[in-house]
């Protein structure tokens, strides 16, 4: 298979997992560039792609925007606190208004879960998730098990545990279907309070005992406690959380499981869910994934891109 | 469709010979030397070069990469198929070198193109020199001309020129396919 079976990336959940392959396959290649003198390649010269960011963000902007340079792409920046959406303006104009100054893709962080797909039905390019709300965060997803296969080779059977604040984390969600449609094996842990109901439905196994989990898994994936997202308190506090939910060497000794690959979606709280030791360990592939970032997102930019036809 | 078969086993072998004695004759210097093949189909001349020049030279290696020019083609959202890169694997400088780019078939000449364009992102060699297997002339689109050609071919346009070789087409020949039957 050469093309997506998409025109956008909504979700993890709307590809299949020829397509994530597809992505990796071509991530390779990238990577391969960004590891030449002249980190650049002139494919997408003709494209123009807006960087459309309604929520803060710095890492997954700044990945989006160095992919799109490194693809020769044009960029254009736009963020809501500088934008008129503070004088009322609604998301499909918004984005209309900046599509008739010819942009091809649109990647678009958003705090309502669904923008994005309510802007591929009612805008004509296509449109990159890079966040929306508690939803999906698909290239995180990519990045994660493009590290994780890097690391581990195929991900089939692979166990792989999640923890942290599953309720309000999009990279959960991607994750979880992420890794499912590559076989692996896919665990939830967490305050019963931060778990979604029905979350077993998914598929994926949960677990309340922090320590249980850690004897299952051969993989770790620690989410940063949201505490922007958390409108009431979920647990007593940040100390029990860590007390409970905290990752640190002292503990995976003490389990025997000193060989978990760990990952982190960043931005880490050090010291919170995660130990300053075990954050910068060996097994620590944190900045592979920041580093592999780039690469996917330049996949991902190259394939949807490929099928936008150049005006004339 | 009818085909026609240009060059066969034997014929081809006596031309990939002659081709390594041509470069050998321009570069009696081996060190500073190199050969890049163009992925994915000039990759099967390439290592056939480096076989030869290896035994004529008398040396154990020769500085040989593969290149992939996907990412610096000038068709991309042109084309209704997308195309699948290749590995690229280029493990020295090519900085003050003197190269040889190799590809199977010249036509156009925007492969050749693409594939200059992709190897400078690498360095600043000191001299560049073509080898094809085929030059397929009258047919270009860009003024590249090749330093060293196996055989030259006049086709029309409707008529394709498929270089098979062992790897992956169970035997080395150089074939003509014509589309349309002439009267």
């Amino acid at each position: 298979m050469t093309k997506l079976s998409t025109k956008h990336l909504l979700g993890i959940k709307q590809i299949t997992k020829e397509d994530i392959e597809l992505i990796f396959r071509t991530a390779d290649n990238f990577k391969d560039v960004l590891n030449r003198p002249i980190k650049k390649v002139p494919s997408l010269r003709d494209v123009t792609i807006a960087n459309v960011f309604f929520e803060n963000s710095t890492r997954t902007k700044l990945s989006f925007e160095l992919a799109e340079k490194r693809l020769s792409a044009d960029v254009v920046n736009f963020s809501a606190s500088s934008s008129s959406v503070k004088k009322g303006e609604t998301l499909a104009d918004t984005v209309n208004n900046i599509l008739a100054m010819k942009v091809d893709v649109v990647v678009m962080r958003h705090p309502n879960p669904g923008a994005c797909m309510f802007l591929a039905n009612h805008v004509d390019c296509s449109i990159i998730n890079a966040g929306d709300g508690a939803h999906e965060h698909p290239t995180q997803a990519l990045l994660d098990a493009f590290s994780l296969r890097e690391k581990l080779g195929d991900l089939t059977g692979r166990k792989i545990l999640i923890v942290g604040d599953i309720l309000h984390s999009r990279v959960a969600l991607s994750n979880i279907f992420c890794l499912q449609k590559l076989g692996a094996e896919v665990a939830v842990c967490g305050p019963s309070t931060l778990l979604p109901k029905h979350i077993e439905s998914l598929g994926v196994k949960v677990f309340l005992d922090f320590r249980k989990a850690l004897q299952w898994c051969e993989v770790v994936n620690m989410l940063r406690i949201q505490l922007e997202r958390q409108e009431i308190q979920y647990f007593p506090s940040l100390r029990e959380y860590t007390m409970q939910y905290g990752l640190s060497n002292a503990l995976l000794a003490e389990l025997g499981k000193t060989d978990i690959i760990i990952m982190h979606p960043g931005p880490i709280n050090r010291g919170v869910e995660i130990t300053s030791d075990i954050a910068d360990g060996k097994n620590s592939i944190i900045l592979n994934q920041v580093e592999n970032g780039v690469a996917i997102r330049m996949a991902v930019l190259y394939l949807l891109s490929g099928q936008v036809k150049p005006t004339s | 469709m009818e085909s026609r078969l240009l060059l066969d086993h034997e014929l081809l072998n006596h031309t990939l010979d002659r081709l390594a004695f041509q470069v050998y004759e321009q570069h009696l210097d081996v060190n500073n030397f190199a050969i890049i093949a163009l992925q994915p189909r000039g990759v099967f001349l390439g290592r056939r070069m480096v076989e030869r020049l290896k035994r004529i030279y008398n040396v154990g290696t020769i500085n040989y990469g593969e290149l992939d020019i996907t990412f610096h083609r000038d068709d991309f959202r042109r084309r209704t198929e997308m195309l699948v890169p290749s590995k690229t694997n280029l493990d020295f400088s090519i900085e003050g070198r003197n190269i040889l780019l190799v590809d199977d078939v010249l036509y156009t000449g925007r492969t050749v193109r693409a594939g200059l364009d992709a190897m400078l992102d690498f360095g600043r060699p000191a001299h560049v020199e073509l080898m094809v297997l085929i030059d397929r002339r009258f047919s270009r689109e860009l003024p590249v001309q090749p330093d060293y050609t196996g055989r030259v071919v006049d086709v029309v346009s409707d008529e394709t020129v498929k270089v098979q070789w062992s790897e992956n087409d169970m035997e080395n020949k150089v074939i003509l396919f014509s589309s349309t039957k002439k009267a």
